[in-house]
């Protein structure tokens, strides 16, 4: 039975080694980014600590607990009270190791938490249940998709519109909450480019119903690609001259259409797109109570990340919103087919 | 036994400990206790229930077992009820079965008052939990941040029933904890001084003093919350300047010292099952105490580490980190002290003892995960993901729980004169074991892998499904093994093997009387000489380091025959506990319901107190008019 | 005998010689000090950040509130009096010094009372910003006390009207005592924080207008 303990140290090696897979979409274990890669520094130095503690002391227990096994006719065992150095070094040697695990967690706490100066800026804001993303020295706006210019530092400024929300990509580094009254800093770097559907992040803070659809992509792209983006995005949408027939009459719609609006917690009221979302150049902009859709037709996804972007998925979304997001503050928009398909083609060109 | 008269009441006092009424109106801790534990272990399964919903629902992605918002109740839910409704009662029923018994005592200081902590947290876990009648299930969250709680985002009842619910709840804890303070301190028997407790009883008292100076700070919570909600008012209101944040360091600092509440008697149970079943001391006592008062000293110090990413600053988040690492010292202190007691003991394995060993390869693993949590730097990749879940898994179930069972087996001979069936309960704890390890390990993995807490669904994209089915699978074969336990209790109180006074050999005062204990526990109150007092009076130990029996051990129990155990004066049951705390769950559930539901319950509860107020701890009767008499002259 | 039985009632046999009762009300008290600094401590929080008026400079009537203060504080003078009258077996004065407790209880709540309706009608409620939610709920809460406290003294004088107060049992009165005047200190605490001590946002804010 003893002999078997070295297989258990064997097996519990080979089980604590199963975690990683850094592979994965949302791991923690492939650092991507300065921030990230420091952090996963500290973590490998508390898991090896943790590791050498979890394989010495529960084998130990496990010896213990067969090796001095009662059998019948055992004497009554020494009546050993204490030992006094005994107790002194297994109180003093772990302050001593921890004491030296907090120097690095603390030097990476500072660094993790301070951006480098020059940072670009990025204003983050939560809302129940998407991500909106504005770049004030760009002067550009976009919901849940992100670009970022591979190997510069990214400075986030979080807020919330409505209850606290926490944003994260794992593999940029890890997360802060976004909180209302309060902008919250933190920074990434990404240091390679990211595939082709973005780095995978997610709201990480309790916030509703559709706490579980709220993700968010981040695109790592190189310099060049990073500018003709930002030129792109400072483009407004299209007027009617240069769309197809059918989009023109989704443009119209979105502007100028009134509708009955259903909510999820049974209000109705008139509603138009243009209330809500802004399109640059449409008669009325400005809206961010919804996402910024000018240029939606460019994004990988939908609906914070939730679908694919395609008319499809649109088309589903504005024939009934909560069925595919529950709880969404995106009404009902009771459109007939023939609206639907026009909005959507209209969508579909706002690249 | 004294007569029944009418002391201001419309019935007369109770008298008879018979029947129903007997235990409805009795004020005997160890009935109290017995009806702790009953209740608890129900809310138990509830919670159990609830999880094993979650963990259905998180079996495969895109899974429609039930709806998001049903989700979101579900784990609101199982946390509330599992450590308000489960493990806390379930710790203060065992405060109430062996307190008393170890400290030498009758009952506790304030029978009566132990009866209404009972019926207040009977009557609060029902308000709590009664949403889910109305598909009102408060579904925010345990911890409930604000403002998703306002009513502008928690518009349906839901924060109303977690509100009223938590309030009523927190006068069942503290004035529980009120008694066994005042118990502790005052009603020891002759002899016993502090540092003779046994470590069950000193870490009932620390986990009291916790309470009382814990729950305050909730009660304010509560309440700003609740006038947010009700009037108006402005506490977590942004728009007006109001801060989410004091939500969260009020909550957190009741918050913390609460994980300790729900750990400290799990660590004081493990503490008396250890040496009893290696037959040797606990190794390191004074060092137990002191750290044990430590972990409740610095509880208070550590509170942000739940906060580490809402942006704090480097400096409070770095004090916190420095605090929250070192409170891992006094913890890590007691886990090698129990592995000394186990150095060269000759170990029973008896059920209760290897539930008290798993409880420490479990807390080991828990302890561990939370020191990593503790490096606040890595905690911002950890936060909020299912590493966290599979964290405090450990050490609640891991930890508390399993420390709980470790009591029932062990002390369910004293209590019911029977033993629990022992082949059966190793089988059991086994599978609970195993159950317990599939269904939680893989949590650290899923969690290190981006997995997010508190998400109804998951795609299958991200690498999270095999883990979930193998985590709902051990979820399942941990609710099994849990209905086994069950049965082996229920059998056990039929059936089992009658069991004697002293089955274990054991070392504290709770053994020297007879199994069950006669409603009087002692019939001659014990003159304590040494720390594990019964134990000295069975064995000594020679000079040449070996111990052996005292021919004429079990010492108390002579002189038994000597002592008229119907001249011993009881706390006489009472109804007005009760009532008070019926009027007292009536005032809660109006403020949900309709104010003048609150009006009846505070009247209701103002008779109860008056009735109490004047109603002697004893009724008048020949006998102890004599008795008084000698005490006045 | 009397030693082998484990003192239930018997408020002379306990380990540490102190009545479990006295020592329920010493720890009731230090608990319900963490009830009223919690409540305290969100009033500092709050202070100075009400986004709009009225504030507490507007409003607060500090000579009013002194001579409130300075009731409930001879409240705590008559109830040591009347604890003394009941040690010595004093009925007489004992039930006019209760009694006059009460009464001195009972002003001060009227008092806060008037000073609430007066606020209100100033426009300062509950609802209106964080000063009048803050500063409601904590005197509110204060006021909830001391109105208990005012039940429980005239339950006292009830009882003792029915010969239910015996001078061997004065520690029911000390009891009630104790509560009274723990009650007092923290609404010298309030009255000190809330009253007197301004914010340093508000104290520019008033210079700055010559205030």
């Amino acid at each position: 039975m003893i002999r078997a303990i070295p297989l258990l140290i064997l097996g519990s090696m080979l089980m604590l080694s199963v975690g990683c897979t850094p592979e994965h979409l949302m791991s923690t274990f492939d650092p991507l980014g300065p921030v990230a890669a420091e952090q996963k520094m500290v973590w490998d130095f508390v898991f090896w600590a943790m590791a050498v503690v979890f394989v010495t002391v529960l084998p130990m227990l496990l010896y213990m607990t067969l090796k001095f096994k009662r059998k019948e006719g055992d004497p009554i065992p020494p009546q050993t009270h204490g030992h006094r150095n005994l107790e002194i070094a297994w109180t003093v040697l772990p302050i001593l190791v921890l004491a030296v695990a907090a120097v690095p967690t603390l030097n990476v706490l500072k660094y993790v938490l301070e951006p480098p100066a020059g940072s670009m800026q990025v204003n983050v804001t939560g809302h129940q249940w998407w991500w909106e993303f504005e770049y004030p020295e760009l002067g550009i706006r976009t919901a849940n998709e992100l670009y970022i210019p591979v190997g510069k530092p990214v400075q986030f400024n979080l807020q919330a519109k409505d209850v606290i929300h926490s944003f994260w990509v794992p593999k940029l580094g890890g997360k802060q909450d976004a909180i209302p009254t309060r902008t919250n800093v933190m920074w990434y770097q990404a240091d390679v480019t990211s595939p082709p559907e973005g780095f995978y992040g997610q709201c990480m803070e309790f916030c509703g119903t559709s706490h579980a659809n709220m993700r968010l992509r981040v695109h790592a792209v190189e310099s060049d690609a990073f500018d003709i983006w930002v030129q792109a995005q400072k483009e407004p949408g299209p007027v009617a001259e240069d769309l197809s027939e059918l989009a023109a009459e989704g443009r119209d719609y979105f502007e100028n259409m009134d509708f009955t609006a259903t909510y999820a917690d049974g209000a109705v009221s008139k509603q138009r797109c243009v209330y809500c979302h802004t399109v640059d150049g449409l008669g009325i902009s400005g809206a961010r109570t919804g996402p910024n859709l000018t240029h939606v037709a460019s994004r990988r996804t939908l609906l914070s990340a939730l679908v694919t972007n395609n008319s499809e998925n649109l088309t589903s979304w504005l024939d009934n919103p909560q069925a595919m997001k529950p709880g969404s503050r995106m009404p009902n928009p009771t459109l007939t087919d023939a609206q639907t398909v026009a909005l959507v083609e209209y969508l579909q060109s706002l690249k | 036994m004294a007569t029944g008269t009418r002391t201001g009441g419309i019935l007369a006092r109770p008298t008879s400990m018979e029947g129903v009424w007997g235990w409805v109106t009795t004020v005997d801790a160890k009935r109290i206790g017995m009806m702790y534990i009953t209740t608890s272990i129900l809310f138990f399964l509830w919670g159990g229930i609830q999880a094993l919903v979650v963990r259905t629902q998180l079996s495969y992605p895109g899974a429609e077992f039930v709806s998001p918002d049903t989700y979101n109740s579900m784990f609101t839910m199982h946390a509330l009820t599992m450590i308000f409704l489960a493990i806390m009662p379930m710790s203060v029923g065992f405060f109430n079965l062996i307190v008393p018994l170890q400290i030498g005592a009758r009952d506790v200081a304030f029978p009566r008052m132990n009866a209404l902590s009972y019926w207040v947290y009977l009557f609060g876990g029902l308000l709590l939990s009664m949403g889910w009648l109305f598909g009102e299930a408060a579904s925010s969250g345990w911890f409930a941040y604000a403002p998703l709680t306002e009513s502008a985002y928690a518009a349906d009842r839901g924060m109303d029933f977690y509100v009223l619910g938590l309030l009523v709840l927190g006068v069942s804890s503290m004035a529980g904890a009120f008694n066994f303070i005042v118990t502790i301190i005052n009603l020891r028997a002759p002899g016993l001084t502090w540092f003779k407790l046994p470590v069950f009883v000193w870490m009932t008292f620390i986990t009291s003093i916790l309470l009382v100076t814990a729950f305050p700070v909730i009660t304010v919570a509560l309440i700003e919350l609740m006038f947010d909600r009700y009037l108006g008012a402005n506490f977590f209101v942004a728009a007006q300047g109001g801060d989410p944040l004091l939500w969260q360091h009020l909550f957190w600092v009741f918050g913390h010292p609460e994980v300790y509440i729900l750990i400290l008697p799990a660590m004081g149970i493990v503490s008396e099952v250890l040496p009893t079943f290696a037959r040797k001391p606990l190794f390191g006592y004074p060092v137990i105490v002191f750290s044990g008062i430590i972990i409740g000293v610095m509880g208070w110090m550590v509170w942000s580490h739940h906060m580490f990413t809402v942006g704090l600053g480097t400096v409070a988040v770095g004090v916190f980190t420095v605090t929250t690492m070192l409170i891992a010292v006094p913890t890590g202190v007691k886990v090698f002290s129990w592995m000394a007691t186990m150095w060269k003991g000759s170990i029973a394995l008896t059920t209760a003892n290897l539930y008290a060993i798993g409880f420490i390869a479990l807390f080991v693993i828990g302890g561990l995960s939370g020191v990593s949590h503790s490096m606040s730097s890595s905690d911002f990749q950890q936060q909020d993901t299912y590493y966290v879940v599979a964290h405090i898994h450990y050490v609640l179930f891991g930890g508390s729980i399993m420390a709980l069972f470790s009591g029932l087996y062990y002390w369910f001979p004293k209590f019911t004169g029977r033993m629990m069936n022992e082949r059966y309960g190793k089988i059991q704890f086994f599978l609970l074991f195993i159950g317990m390890n599939i269904a939680f390990g893989p949590m650290h993995w899923v969690g290190m892998d981006g997995m997010p807490r508190r998400i109804y669904t998951y795609t299958s994209n991200m690498g999270w499904d095999f883990w979930n089915m193998v985590s709902t699978l051990g979820a399942f074969l941990l609710g099994f093994s849990i209905l086994l336990l069950l049965h082996n209790l229920v059998r056990s109180f039929k059936k089992g093997e009658i069991a004697d006074a002293d089955p274990w050999d054991g070392r504290t005062l709770e053994w020297s009387i007879p199994s069950p204990v006669p409603h009087y526990n002692f019939a001659r109150i014990p003159n304590v000489v040494s720390r594990d007092d019964w134990w000295a009076r069975k064995y000594v130990t020679g000079e040449d380091g070996v111990t052996h029996p005292i021919p004429q051990g079990g010492a108390y129990a002579e002189n038994e025959e000597d002592v008229d155990v119907h001249s011993i004066h009881l706390p006489d049951p009472s109804y007005w506990p009760l009532v008070t705390a019926i009027g007292l769950a009536l005032m809660g559930g109006g403020v949900v319901f309709h104010l003048a539901i609150s009006i009846v319950g505070a009247l209701i509860m103002l008779v109860g107190i008056y009735g109490w107020a004047f109603e002697p701890v004893n009724e008048p009767d020949e006998e102890h008019e004599e008795h008084e008499e000698q005490v006045i002259n | 005998m009397e030693a082998t039985i484990a003192p239930q009632h018997d408020e002379h046999a306990t380990t540490t010689g102190l009545d479990h009762r006295k020592m329920l009300m010493w720890t009731f008290l230090g608990s319900d000090c963490l009830f009223f600094g919690s409540l305290i401590a969100t009033y500092l929080i709050y202070r100075g950040q009400s986004i709009q008026g009225p504030f507490p400079y507007e409003v607060f009537d500090i000579p009013y509130t002194s001579v409130s203060a300075f009731v409930l504080l001879m409240s705590s003078l008559t109830m040591v009096l009347a604890l003394s009258a009941i040690q010595r077996g004093d009925q007489r004065n004992f039930r006019i010094w209760v009694i006059a407790t009460a009464v001195l209880g009972s002003v001060f709540l009227g008092g806060q009372v008037y000073e609430f309706t007066l606020f209100v009608s100033e426009g300062l409620t509950v609802k209106t910003n964080l000063f009048g939610t803050t500063f409601f709920v904590l005197t509110g809460f204060h006021g909830v006390h001391v109105t208990i406290g005012v039940f429980m003294l005239l339950s006292l004088v009830g009882a003792s009207f029915a010969g239910k107060v015996k001078q061997h049992q004065s520690i029911n009165v000390e009891l009630i005592g104790l509560y009274w005047h723990f009650v007092d200190i923290v609404w010298i605490v309030i009255f000190t924080v809330v009253y007197l001590v301004e914010a340093p946002a508000i104290e520019a804010a008033k210079a700055a207008v010559g205030h």
